[in-house]
């Protein structure tokens, strides 16, 4: 999402966004490195400190905002996204960031999630997927993979899980995005362009939970594994992967991998292009299995953006018009009615 | 020929029909005609929770109910004297509600073969024809008929479009028996079918046959008259309860100088607020119909956040999935205004119909200690002025306010006299804009002497904080297990709800002596019956008191002292008995109740019975 520029400027650094309280995550938690790139990012974005909001609802990601020193509520399970929605019709000038879970976001407030990214409220989502329920200790969550042994599931969880991005493009979001907390300047940039969107913002954090989920990601992050593993999407860039050796082209409507050594140039191969509706689909269900073979690597960066009217904007513009047309409500007009009576 | 006109004081009307006949409409029309006459008004609609409910059948009755009078009255009434019969089921459902001697206007064509079997009525028996209604006056008038007669220049309608205009004959018919002026129903249909000429004309064409068919058929020879009623001096409109409760909304923002947030979710019947509120955008009105009842509150709840007057309006079921919600803004302690428009219970109950069953769910039903404000309104017009209240209580006191209202009072209607903007108390509200001269650091649960604490709405520099809903700090507001704190903050939360009882008025009689033999104590919209049965059995003599009660949590101060002054407290609900365990768990009286868990109102006629036995 976008908002106003400062107009005086304030010089601030990462740790004027930083607050007094003691941050109470596990050690070696992936929200810790969240948390650090956010605050480095928000110094730049060009808004004042005063007008930054982060909502969010209930789950260990939820903590985010006490630790920002910004204006911060920490709501209810699953209802950030509709606080938000209610904040930002009330008051379109702030910018509002939404810190939710996997839990928070798709399993008990997954309704507020769709309907926030239909109406195209100019917010960020930051959507913290650890594929687990970690505040209460270990159940499986709606990101799990199939077949996991959770405190929950101890024969295996018999869930299809959701993905994530496959929702948000299904509701028709304007800005869709997946980042990691591992990768500290990836994960910035993508903070960074969530926030120059005019719209809803959809990022995907991959983010570890050490304690509950260790290594959930760890095949997209780990150096042995991530240039095979990751695909990372740059406007305009055929999409290239392995230390460029391997790359994805088209076949017909199908993407493959292709090996560059086998003849392949970068003009045979896909190019991004985060406008293309239709592509963005496909790269969004590049989601299978990583243990399963012949799997493609898992996309990075921004897959879709496009331009929609805001709903805030649409709300204001109504009340403007009427008021254009008809004038300022008159209170005593509305009490009186159109049909009066005198009794002596 | 001779025609004679009486003067009736006292007249009670039922329209009833299948649910597509247009009763509502009708009945509306013939209220608003009788409003613009000066009379006094009480109104009910009756009508069944299926927009179609299967035609001609007992459940698809739908029912409007008024009464009108030169005197003053506050309830729709008991008995009709007039019934208006569109077909056999409506007769069958509404005929005990007659009066013995009562009139029926029965639609012919409605007591067909068909319409007959629909209505449960035995083989080859018609109530028409069989003499069973001899006690009452029986007009047949064929209206299907007689609307198609008179709309035999309109080709361009089909014989179903036709039909649907039956009702103008109905309302043109009882126009002229009672005297009345056609035209603001002719403004009504130009405003609704201005664009559609052949629908408006042919609309109007058919009320104007029904009024002359009283005219020139020489069967009707007596018309009504009901004189202006002596309702005090001053500039009067008829207002129904949702309408009003919106107007009351509109006029504390105005008067608040907040801008107005709806976060809400389509339920009946509490959907006419929004609808109200949705209209009028020129007040900088937001209104936000959310995906769901918990996104109706929670967006109210971000709206409030960021310095909005935020509003949720629902019913029961509603109630119940917000509850999460109002606990979370007790704990942020923001203003918001819950408006609960109860119907029939449990679960979807009864949802077109009237009760006050919600009342122990607004004082208790949320998980901890989470007390809140409890208003409720009594009449129609009652809910301007109790929605004014809610908002002034929420920004006043940092805290969400529960305003009760109820079917009865939604959709009914009555006479207003209707306030002017300049005589609307001001609603003070103060945002803390920026740190004191000996503060260091925003403080945000730092109180008042009210025990409030400050508002400070994102975009305000220097007062950045983060609030929420897991137990905080006295005065820093900081999260804390803490177990001492925590008890000091429940305790501080039930005092400072407690302490609105230092702003809001003392406690009044609506009539009787202040000392004596029974007090009927009463809330919500039993109010016009309460004082109906009361007055007339003080008018035969008898010491009876009435009290009705806006204030429910906290009660007004001098409740007690009342209460103490009467030997007996009846207490009438629309329930299985929930103000009565409070006032008996407050107080320590032995209260005595009266409950009718009928989906209807109490009427003044039982309830004067059901006093009698205590005087």
């Amino acid at each position: 999402m976008s908002t106003t520029t400062a107009t005086h400027p304030q010089t601030l650094t990462a740790k004027d966004f930083a607050t007094d309280q003691e941050v109470r995550w596990c050690p070696g938690c992936g929200d810790y490195s969240i948390l650090a790139q956010v605050q480095k990012v928000m110094p730049g974005i060009g808004v004042p400190k005063e007008n930054i909001v982060f909502i969010s609802g209930i789950g260990c990601s939820s903590r985010f905002p006490y630790y920002m020193n910004t204006y911060g509520m920490h709501s209810i399970h699953g209802r950030a996204t509709a606080i938000a929605s209610g904040l930002k019709a009330a008051r379109p000038e702030l910018s509002v960031w939404i810190v939710t879970g996997d839990g928070d976001s798709l399993s008990i407030g997954g309704n507020h999630t769709i309907h926030l990214l239909r109406r195209n409220f100019d917010v960020n989502v930051l959507l913290f997927n650890n594929q687990i329920y970690g505040l209460t200790k270990g159940q499986y969550s709606p990101t799990s993979e199939q077949q996991k042994v959770t405190k929950s599931t101890p024969y295996g969880s018999i869930d299809h899980p959701f993905n994530p991005l496959a929702l948000a493009m299904g509701a028709d979001a304007t800005f869709i995005a997946r980042s990691m907390d591992r990768d500290p300047k990836h994960l910035q940039e993508m903070l960074t362009r969530s926030h120059q969107h005019r719209g809803a913002s959809f990022l995907e954090i991959y983010q570890n939970c050490n304690i509950f989920n260790d290594g959930a990601f760890e095949v997209f992050t780990d150096k042995s594994s991530k240039a095979e593993e990751t695909v990372f999407l740059e406007q305009g860039k055929p999409l290239v992967f392995s230390n460029q050796q391997k790359g994805l082209r088209f076949d017909g409507l199908k993407p493959v991998v292709v090996n560059l050594a086998d003849g392949y140039s970068a003009d045979d191969l896909w190019i991004h292009d985060e406008q293309d509706f239709y592509k963005a689909q496909i790269l969004i269900r590049m989601f299978d299995d990583a243990r399963v073979e012949g799997h493609f690597p898992r996309p990075f960066g921004v897959f879709y953006e496009t331009a929609r009217a805001c709903y805030e904007d649409a709300l204001r513009l109504q009340i403007e018009e009427t008021i254009a047309v008809k004038g300022k409500g008159n209170l005593d007009k509305l009490l009186r009615g159109n049909e009066v009576w005198e009794i002596a | 020929m001779n025609r004679t006109e009486a003067v009736l004081q006292d007249v009670v009307i039922k329209f009833a029909g299948d649910s597509g006949d247009g009763m509502q409409l009708t009945g509306q029309q013939f209220t608003n005609n009788t409003a613009l006459m000066g009379i006094d008004l009480a109104t009910f609609p009756d009508f069944p929770a299926e927009i179609r409910a299967p035609q001609g059948t007992l459940p698809g009755v739908s029912g409007f109910q008024l009464h009108f009078s030169s005197d003053r009255i506050y309830t729709p009434g008991d008995l009709c004297d007039v019934l208006v019969a569109m077909n056999a089921a409506a007769l069958k459902v509404n005929l005990k509600a007659l009066k013995h001697g009562g009139k029926i206007i029965a639609n012919v064509e409605g007591f067909d073969t068909k319409n007959l079997r629909l209505a449960n009525y035995a083989e080859g028996v018609n109530p028409l024809e069989d003499g069973s209604l001899e006690g009452y006056e029986l007009i047949k008038v064929d209206v299907t008929k007689l609307t198609r007669e008179a709309l035999k220049e309109f080709p361009e309608l089909g014989m179903k479009e036709k039909d649907r205009a039956k009702n103008m004959f109905v309302l043109g018919f009882l126009y002229w028996m009672y005297n009345r002026s056609l035209e603001n129903t002719i403004s009504f249909l130009n405003e609704k079918f201005g664009k559609k000429e052949v629908i408006l004309n042919s609309n109007i064409k058919v009320l104007q046959a029904g009024y002359n068919y009283g005219d020139t058929t020489e069967t009707f020879t007596t018309r009504y008259r009901v004189e202006k009623a002596k309702l005090p001096a001053g500039r009067y409109r008829n207002i129904m309860g949702n309408q009003s409760l919106a107007l009351g909304l509109i006029a504390a923002a105005d008067k608040s100088g907040l801008p107005l947030f709806l976060g809400t979710y389509p339920i009946t019947p509490a959907s006419d607020i929004l609808h109200e509120l949705s209209k009028h955008k020129s007040f900088n009105i937001r209104t936000f119909q959310a995906e769901d009842e918990i996104a109706g509150i929670t967006s109210a709840i971000g709206a409030s956040y960021g310095g909005s007057l935020g509003v949720t309006t629902t019913s029961g079921p509603g109630m119940a999935l917000k509850a999460e919600a109002m606990g979370l803004a007790v704990m942020l302690e923001i203003p918001l205004v819950i408006v609960n428009v109860q119907r029939g219970g449990p679960s979807t109950g009864l949802p077109t119909k009237t009760e006050q069953s919600d009342l122990l769910q607004a004082y208790y039903g949320r998980n901890g200690e989470c007390p809140m404000p409890v208003i409720s309104a009594s009449t129609p017009s009652d809910c301007f002025a109790a929605a004014y209240e809610a908002v002034r209580i929420a920004v006043q006191h940092m805290t969400p306010v529960i305003l009760l209202s109820d079917g009865y009072i939604a959709n009914g209607a009555e006479p207003w006299k209707f306030p002017v903007a300049e005589d609307l108390d001001p609603i003070a509200v103060s945002f803390k804009t920026q740190l004191g001269f000996d503060e260091h650091k925003f403080m945000p649960y730092l109180r008042d002497e009210k025990l409030v604490r400050p508002w400070a709405v994102p975009g305000t520099p220097g007062l950045e904080h983060r609030i929420g809903g897991i137990e905080k700090q006295n005065i820093t507001g900081n999260v804390s297990y803490d177990p001492e704190n925590h008890q000091l903050m429940v305790k501080i939360r039930q005092e400072k709800v407690d302490k609105v009882a230092d702003y809001i008025p003392d406690q009044q009689l609506d009539s009787g002596p202040a000392k004596g033999k029974v007090l009927v104590l009463g809330w919500g919209s039993t109010y016009g019956a309460i004082k109906s049965a009361v007055l007339e059995l003080q008018a035969h003599g008898h010491a009876v008191s009435h009290a009705h009660l806006r204030y429910l949590r906290p009660f007004p101060k001098n409740l007690g002292d009342i209460l103490r002054n009467f030997e007996h407290i009846l207490i009438p609900e629309l329930n299985n008995g929930q103000l009565i365990k409070i006032i008996r768990d407050q107080f320590l009286v032995d209260a005595k109740g009266y409950h009718k868990i009928m989906g209807v109102p109490i009427t003044k006629t039982e309830l004067v019975e059901v006093i009698k036995k205590l005087v």
